[in-house]
């Protein structure tokens, strides 16, 4: 099947998005623990985490496994505010 | 028992009891994190989680030289457990599918983008980006870049395009992330740069 006005526009937002030098998914998993803790925090996200913010809104595997830690970690922290 | 980042280190790092006691209090709080993780899941159960806590036991193990104390080691130790179990999960939805079925007639056909909606100059940008974008598609990529990419597209996971090109998802990650770059490449060639692209696809 051709792909879709979503699925191209979609694209198109991906190569907007595109650096020349861009952290792949194993080197997010190394770094996404540590960013997680950062915005769940409130902290400003420093340089060297950047590059995991641009991952995972170009890859949405990270970013739906990002998704699912945000749910566990919310909730350690409700328990630990108990 | 709580245990700071240095204390999770030493006792996984033993033998004997201490090793032991710090496994099952992993193990208890990985099949805890991991029920919330998932809770958007409604298929996922106890054997699913019990699985892959085990299997992530196994994988932490393997990596714990590789933690650096850059976080919470039980946030570490959770994000490597997600992504066994969404491997996993992604692996059960895509089992059946081939990449063949996914990529053949899977093309690129500039017109289904173009929006009727919009004025006649911005049709005519979004049509020649479009045009260009084609071109470099079936003149830069190579056959396997333009595979991965289309796949990628049309929704297939990064870990399955993987599985069927008898490679990894870093490898698949450099592929798209490679036609990506030529792709862009390309249009800034023809005069768009990224905020052009942006401006011209953000309705």
């Amino acid at each position: 099947m051709p792909m879709s006005k979503h699925e191209i526009e979609e694209l198109m937002r991906l190569i907007g998005l595109t650096k020349d030098s861009e952290i792949n998914c194993e080197q997010c998993l190394a770094l996404v623990a540590e960013f997680a803790e950062q915005e769940l925090a409130g902290r400003s996200i420093h340089d060297g985490l950047e590059a995991v913010e641009h991952h995972l809104s170009i890859c949405p595997e990270c970013r739906e496994e990002y998704e699912a830690l945000q749910r566990a970690l919310g909730e350690m922290e409700d328990e630990a505010d108990k | 028992m709580r245990r700071d980042n240095d204390n999770w280190i030493a006792d996984l790092s033993r033998d004997g009891p201490k090793l032991d006691g710090a496994l099952s209090d992993l193990r208890k709080t990985l099949v805890r994190n991991l029920h919330k993780a998932l809770s958007n899941h409604s298929h996922v159960d106890d054997s699913f989680v019990e699985d892959v806590v085990q299997d992530s036991l196994v994988r932490i193990l393997d990596r714990l030289e590789q933690f650096a104390g850059r976080s919470q080691f039980l946030t570490w130790a959770t994000t490597i457990a997600i992504r066994i179990a969404m491997t996993d999960l992604r692996r059960q939805r895509w089992r059946d599918v081939s990449l063949d079925q996914v990529v053949s007639d899977a093309d690129f056909r500039p017109e289904r983008a173009v929006d009727n909606n919009l004025g006649p100059d911005e049709q005519i940008e979004r049509k020649t980006i479009l045009d260009t974008m084609q071109a470099v598609i079936q003149t830069e990529l190579t056959e396997k870049q333009r595979t991965a990419l289309l796949a990628e597209m049309k929704g297939m996971p990064q870990d399955e395009i993987a599985r069927h090109l008898g490679s990894n998802r870093n490898a698949v990650y450099k592929l798209t992330h490679d036609a990506r770059k030529k792709l862009k490449h390309g249009l800034e060639a023809a005069g768009y740069l990224a905020e052009d692209i942006q401006a011209a696809f953000a309705n």
